[in-house]
């Protein structure tokens, strides 16, 4: 079971208390009406699923209920940090521990 | 009576309590102390078991966990019987009852044994190959029989009486292993002040110590130190030892699942101990300390009763003092062996003599054998070992061939070298990498906060061991956060070495040879099936594996997988790394269900949630069903009533009188805050804007790729408030879905979103008689038509508590639903059920609500939706606001698939014969005679007899639907076909004139 830290609750906590929900920066377009299908599929479909560093949200569902961005290691499933909601894509290389 | 083979020359077991075992119905006498294993060997008990597939007859190989062969059933009543427990861990204690297992009709005479006689039949992967044909033969006869003669222990048939206890853990070191290494790390950490956990599998601990007896670690035995070391350490505050406690998996980030073993070797362990507890224990360092586990060397006939690794001859001498022979052969490829000689030869048994594979193996201890008298064959193999139930000779030869000599022995010690345990530091995903001078696999690259010491990490000498374990343990307790040290100072002497030995076939079973080597004794896997995999084909060790199962049994191949990959390198001409390690995976041992599931069982699997009018309905009468947790009432039968029936009562008399149901269930969020409104428009098709207070709307939620996620009545309580109810099982991941968009997508939004449904309960009161019955409890209401009509919201009191009465309908009669705080909500529903009584409502389940809700064609997501409906399809349109810029689902709805022709559409299903009732999920074709597989257009959603309407009705999906009302369609059934007529989605009151009558 992994340990996640919540940037919100400051605290290391273990992965029962929370939930993945699916990449993170994807951004809802804000004219999303009138975009085209491509743009949508673009949108809605298509996700990076890399081997290796990848960018996700989850939720702190049975602790603050906050939706929180992480960066972790799909090979060795190794969180490198975790950040608000809202805040900058960070940039990390594999590796590091940021 | 001392048992035959119990010898006072050594041992720990003096002046303990006499016990008496059992097994297979013969009575020993045992010691306390004693193993299963041990107290039958101290009674010239060789024989325990029979193989897995040839049902060769099998003693024990070794003394502890990695045992491959003593596998029997342990007994205690009828309801508590193990399989496959290893008697060499098994402790004993007064009264013990062990069975053997996979034998018939005994274990000294197994017919299954002709298994072995017919042995080339059953080569590697032979039942890939000898049992196609007949094809529906494998299903009748093959696979049943070979299930059968194959096997090992008998599940237990009757539920688990024990409980099994749960600890969650924390410490800065944890210790996993309690040998001379283990406990010096320990000590190291433990004196700093670090918070320390130490773990062996062991009822003590000491490890290697058990055996090793001519260690001295600070002037005292071994054995000695190791037992003092532990009550020094189970004396500090900051320390916790933990004995017959097995570390079995190593997760992530240095969580480590331990089983406690708190009373299987107790003989009444009375109701108050749990049989085990598991321990997930997160700690900051860990310390691999898991020793090594000496090697069997390979040659045929090493699997008959009474041949034994070198180790385990020496542990049943010098801990248990058992004699495992009289007449000692010994057959090594290390140093291991000798001092195991040696002590048996000082205890008093012969030494028939030391085969030894090396041609001038020479040091102290060789030195110390000789001096002993005992006959060393050097540079010579053993090319069999023979006998029946018990070996009974062994046959030398020059390792380079030439003439056989046949010694007699009655039992025979083997060591081919340690195998360092790597387990837990591969399950770690620490990389192994292989030292080619050693041929061995030690840790290489870490992934984890962890540091193997010890045997386990190659290190050979007791000396270098406990040296590097202080550091270790003194740098993982810095690395933890404790500054700091101490300088703890553990001093061994050893002169054994644990270096050397051999991997792969001994010489006499090379690929010429013909007899069976065993790498697997678990499995039956010989060398000769190893080279067979090789030669079909197989490269990796991977595939090699597969194909033999070779380290495939109870075991893993603790003793095995090494041997195997040797000789599997060997059969290919590669070194070994370039044939690969095949993966360490979980558990170590194995692990009970028991410990596992834990207190998740039975009433704890998962929660039940009950409303607050359960007891009233269970006073009803009422048949509960399964709704997600919930328990909702189904139906209420009175006396004489099937559920048809009542369902029918009930279903007539909310339409004739009214009927009261338990609606609490329902998912309800309170959406609040300025932009409360601008919130309701994102998440739902409906325009809310413009929804003034008071009124409710029938709202759709969509996801966003355009389909139906989400149904429910809103009620708009206020400008900046809105009382949303969701489906029942859709309660929880609505809310989920309003916050994600909340925090991440319209984060400007001032809004709040609370789950009140547990705040309010609701009792939904449904029919004509809906207001008569109401209204004398109401207060602060005006509840004539004009003042509170159809689709609207009220505030007032009801009994005098609070309430938010709504007057809405999921039956299509005038109806309302009382909303109350949960706590007051028992005495409501009396006081409405009182009411009730008088204008001849009854109370109805959800059966009826869905028969009711059918017969006006409202539809319930989940069953006449799947996630691939959008509104347009159920008839929805009307719901999704035509001006609105943006909701979510507003660019899904227009994809080309979605607004493409010949979706499936919700419709009405009139079965032509009003009496059939179509099943739901059933499919529904054009043309019932076209050859299977047929076309089907779509399938059968919902489907109810329906007592208002005196005939069944049905919605179904149905592709081009809409376009289709009139035509009749087929639902074909195993038994017939089934006439349907396409019609709209309403059956009764079709004009919705009774919602206002």
């Amino acid at each position: 079971m992994l340990l996640i830290h919540c940037p919100y609750c400051d605290e290391d906590r273990p992965e029962l208390e929370f939930r993945n929900a699916g990449e993170a920066h994807i951004a809802r377009p804000e004219n999303i009406a009138e975009i085209s299908d491509e743009e949508f599929a673009q949108f809605f479909f298509i996700r990076t699923n890399p081997k290796g560093l990848i960018y996700e949200r989850w939720r702190h569902i049975h602790g603050c209920a906050r939706f929180f961005n992480a960066v972790r290691d799909s090979v060795s499933d190794k969180f490198l940090m975790t950040y608000k909601a809202g805040e900058k894509r960070p940039t990390v290389k594999a590796g590091e521990k940021a | 009576m001392t048992a035959a083979f119990r010898t006072t020359a050594a041992g720990r077991l003096k002046g303990a309590k006499p016990v008496k075992i059992s097994f297979d119905g013969a009575s020993y006498a045992a010691l306390e102390g004693d193993t299963l294993a041990s107290a039958l060997l101290a009674n010239g008990v060789h024989l325990m078991g029979r193989s897995f597939k040839y049902h060769r007859p099998r003693g024990v190989l070794s003394a502890g966990a990695e045992e491959p062969n003593a596998l029997v059933g342990i007994h205690r009543d009828a309801a508590r019987k193990t399989p496959n427990v290893r008697a060499t861990v098994q402790e004993v204690y007064d009264g013990l009852t062990a069975v053997s297992q996979n034998r018939w009709p005994s274990l000294a005479f197994d017919v299954g044994a002709v298994n072995d006689i017919a042995s080339p039949m059953f080569s590697a992967g032979f039942y890939y190959k000898t049992f196609m044909w007949p094809k529906a033969a494998w299903k009748s006869v093959y696979e049943p029989t070979i299930r059968a003669s194959a096997g090992l222990g008998v599940a237990p048939d009757k539920p688990d009486p024990d409980h099994y206890a749960s600890r969650y853990a924390h410490c800065d070191v944890l210790v996993l292993g309690g040998g001379a290494a283990g406990l010096s790390a320990a000590l190291a950490a433990a004196e700093t002040g670090a918070r320390v956990i130490i773990a062996d599998e062991q009822p003590a601990v000491g490890g290697a110590l058990r055996f090793e007896t001519g260690s001295t670690i600070d002037s005292a035995a071994g054995w000695d130190w190791a037992q003092a070391t532990a009550v020094k350490l189970a004396a500090m505050d900051n320390v916790r030892v933990l004995t017959r406690t097995t570390a079995f998996g190593y997760y992530a980030q240095n969580m480590v699942g331990l089983v406690e073993r708190v009373s299987d070797h107790l003989a009444d362990p009375g109701h108050d101990l749990p049989r085990e507890r598991l321990w997930q224990v997160r700690a900051k360092r860990v310390i691999i300390a898991t020793g090594a586990i000496e090697r069997h060397m390979v040659f045929d006939g090493n699997d008959k009763p009474g041949v034994m690794l070198a180790s385990a001859g020496r542990t049943y001498l010098n801990h248990f003092g058992v004699l495992v022979g009289k007449n000692v052969g010994v057959f090594t490829a290390s140093d291991s062996a000798y001092a195991a000689a040696i002590d048996l030869k000082q205890a008093g048994a012969s030494i028939a003599a030391i085969v030894d594979l090396r041609d001038n193996p020479a040091g102290p201890l060789i030195d110390q054998a000789r001096a002993l008298g005992i006959e060393i064959l050097s540079g010579r193999t053993l090319v069999r070992a023979s006998g029946n139930l018990r070996v009974a000779s062994m046959t030398v030869r020059a390792t380079s061939g030439g003439p056989e000599r046949t010694i007699p022995v009655d039992a025979l010690l083997m060591s081919a070298g340690w195998t360092p345990s790597v387990h837990l530091f591969s399950q770690s995903r620490g990389k192994v990498a292989f030292d080619s001078a050693t041929r061995r696999f030690l840790p290489g690259d870490y992934a984890q906060d962890c540091v193997s010491v010890g045997a386990c990490s190659g290190t050979d000498t007791l000396a270098d061991t406990v040296k590097d374990a202080v550091a270790a343990g003194e740098k993982a307790a810095k690395a933890a956060g404790l500054a700091k040290t101490v300088g703890t100072k553990v001093k061994a002497e050893t002169s054994e070495s644990w270096a050397g030995g051999m991997v792969g076939a001994a010489p006499g079973a090379g690929p010429d040879t013909t007899g069976k080597a065993f790498v697997d004794f678990q499995n039956d896997v010989t060398a000769k099936d190893i080279r067979l995999a090789v030669r079909e084909g197989m490269r990796s060790i991977e595939h090699v594996k597969r194909f033999t199962t070779n380290g495939m049994a109870t075991d893993q191949g603790k003793t095995s997988n090494i041997h195997g990959l040797a000789i599997a390198a060997e059969a290919l001409g590669k070194e070994m790394p370039e044939v690969g390690l095949t993966t360490f995976r979980a558990p170590y041992t194995p692990v009970t269900f028991g410990s596992l599931v834990n207190h998740s069982k039975g009433r704890l699997f998962d929660p039940t949630r009950r409303t607050p009018f359960h007891a009233q309905e269970e006073k009803l009468g009422a048949v509960f069903e399964d709704v997600g947790q919930w328990k909702r009432a189904w139906y209420y039968p009175r006396a004489g009533e099937d559920m048809h029936a009542a369902v029918n009562r009930e279903c007539a008399t909310v339409r004739k009188a009214a009927g009261i149901f338990d609606a609490s269930t329902l998912g309800k969020i309170e959406v609040v805050g300025p932009d409360a409104a601008k919130f309701m428009e994102l998440m739902y098709t409906n325009p809310w804007e413009k929804l003034e207070s008071g009124r409710c709307r029938y709202g759709i939620m969509l996801r966003e790729d355009g389909f139906i996620y989400d149904d429910g009545v809103v009620g708009r309580l206020a400008a900046d408030r809105f009382h949303v109810t969701t489906t029942t099982g859709g309660a929880a991941r609505v809310m989920n879905h309003m916050e994600d968009y909340l925090q991440t997508e319209f984060p400007h939004l001032d809004v709040w979103l609370t789950s009140i449904s547990e705040q309010w309960a609701v009792i939904a009161v449904q029919g004509p008689k809906s207001r008569d019955i109401i209204a004398p409890l109401v207060e602060g209401i005006d509840m004539s038509d004009g003042a509170m009509p159809h689709m609207s919201v009220r505030e007032g009191k009801i009994c005098g508590v609070p309430t938010r009465l709504f007057r809405m309908s999921f039956t299509g009669e005038r109806g309302f639903e009382i909303n109350v705080p949960a706590d007051y909500a028992a005495a409501v529903w009396d006081a409405v059920w009182a009411q009730g009584q008088k204008h001849g409502a009854c109370a109805y389940g959800t059966e009826a609500m869905h028969v009711l809700r059918a017969e006006k064609g409202y539809i319930i997501v989940g069953q006449d939706t799947d996630g691939t409906v959008t509104p347009q399809d159920a008839g929805l349109d009307w719901a999704v606001g035509k001006k609105k810029t943006d909701f979510v689902g507003i660019r899904g709805l227009k994809r080309p698939d979605l607004v493409a022709k010949g979706r499936k559409q919700l419709v009405g299903l009139r079965t032509k014969d009003p009496k059939v009732v179509l099943e739901e999920g059933a499919q529904i074709v054009a043309d019932p005679k076209q050859p299977i597989p047929m076309k089907m257009l779509g399938h059968v959603t919902s489907s109810y007899w329906s007592e208002n309407c005196g005939r069944s009705i049905a919605l179904g999906v149905v592709t081009g639907g809409f376009e289709r009302m009139g035509q009749t369609l087929y639902v074909p059934m195993p038994d017939k076909v089934i006439e349907v007529e396409v019609v709209g989605q309403v059956f009764f009151d079709e004009k919705g004139e009774r919602l206002h009558g």
